[in-house]
């Protein structure tokens, strides 16, 4: 049997989401960021809610989310998304409310919005991609950086007696009362990918049953700011970040 | 025990030969093409068709969604 005989509809086992718009994604080769997208335009796919599913856009490099998934979007100021999300949920109850942000836009500007959102409880789902630098900004220091990383603006190293530590704001964030549901996955093997994608459909259902506000963090990869080949930056992560942002449930209240 | 043979199709012009799929493929089938697209990539390419088994893999990593996987069982 030929590869030409076996290229046919009747043997499909994997292709892009129908979600996903035809608009080539503006992420660097190899970003973490299409990946996480991929999953959520399969999860909304497979629960079938397109129709009743309202996203809220970030700024930083996700800013053109909107563009890549076909839903409902709105763009939220940089740092807010948790806030209008609020708005949206409240308003709008019988609609799937996400937020998709990445670390400069949650842990950095947004740390009030996202702790009082998931204080509150608000039944949100926070996907939260972190990879430890701003991206879209030319690679400057997050308040995620690891300690002795090298970005631009700490060319020696993130110095813990001048900037800090790296924030875990995901562990802070389960130890509120109003979040049901806060995991830690990543997106570089097809494992964790499953994992990852069981996670984000839960988050979904979560924020639907009124259990409170579910939040993903997905360990990622920036290999242009990282400057390494987005193989290597996958091999930098699991040496480097695992370490200090192991995966894993940190709180499920279905599990008590 | 039954064999299973795939394909994969990536959409050339969608790929920015990020080398995910590549470094992902277990049974080494994909590789990067020596020409460019429009964009000035070099794209994923199936260089050894034979050795596919349909398992996904590069489909599941890709971050553009370039990637489509056929699969049949041979008896």
């Amino acid at each position: 049997m030929t590869t030409k005989d076996i290229i046919n509809p009747a043997n499909l086992v994997y292709s892009k989401a129908k979600l996903m718009t035809e608009n080539p994604m503006h992420y660097c080769p190899g970003c973490s960021h299409g990946v996480v997208h991929k999953l959520i335009a399969e999860v909304i796919e497979e629960m079938d809610i397109q129709d009743k599913t309202i996203g809220v856009a970030p700024v930083g490099c996700a800013v053109f989310a909107y563009n890549y998934i076909d839903i409902d979007w709105q763009e939220a100021a940089h740092g807010r998304a948790p806030a209008l999300a609020t708005a949206i949920k409240r308003l709008q109850p019988d609609k799937f409310v996400f937020t998709y942000q990445g670390d400069g836009d949650l842990a950095a500007i947004g740390t009030a919005e996202t702790i009082h959102a998931c204080n509150r409880g608000e039944n949100i789902a926070i996907f939260f991609v972190n990879n430890a630098i701003y991206g879209m900004t030319g690679g400057q220091m997050a308040p995620t950086t690891l300690e002795g990383m090298k970005t631009a603006t700490c060319p020696m190293g993130r110095n813990t007696e001048l900037n800090g530590y790296p924030l875990k704001i995901s562990n802070l964030l389960a130890e509120l009362d109003g979040t049901c549901y806060v995991t830690r996955q990543s997106v570089q093997k097809m494992a964790s990918i499953v994992r990852a994608k069981k996670a984000i459909r839960k988050a979904f259902e979560n924020s639907m049953a009124g259990k409170g506000t579910s939040v993903v963090e997905f360990v990622s990869t920036c290999n242009s700011g990282w400057k390494m080949s987005p193989h290597d930056s996958n091999k930098w992560m699991e040496e480097n970040m695992f370490p200090v942002y192991p995966l894993g449930d940190l709180k499920d209240t279905e599990k008590k | 025990m039954a064999k299973f043979k795939g394909a994969v199709v990536v959409n050339t012009e969608r790929c920015k030969g990020c080398d995910l799929c590549v470094q992902a493929c277990p049974s080494h089938v994909l590789g990067l093409a020596d020409q460019v697209n429009s964009k000035g990539y070099h794209f994923s390419e199936m260089k050894h068709e034979d050795d596919c088994v349909g398992c996904s893999a590069c489909g599941y990593v890709c971050p553009d969604a370039c990637i489509t996987v056929y699969k049949v069982k041979i008896q």
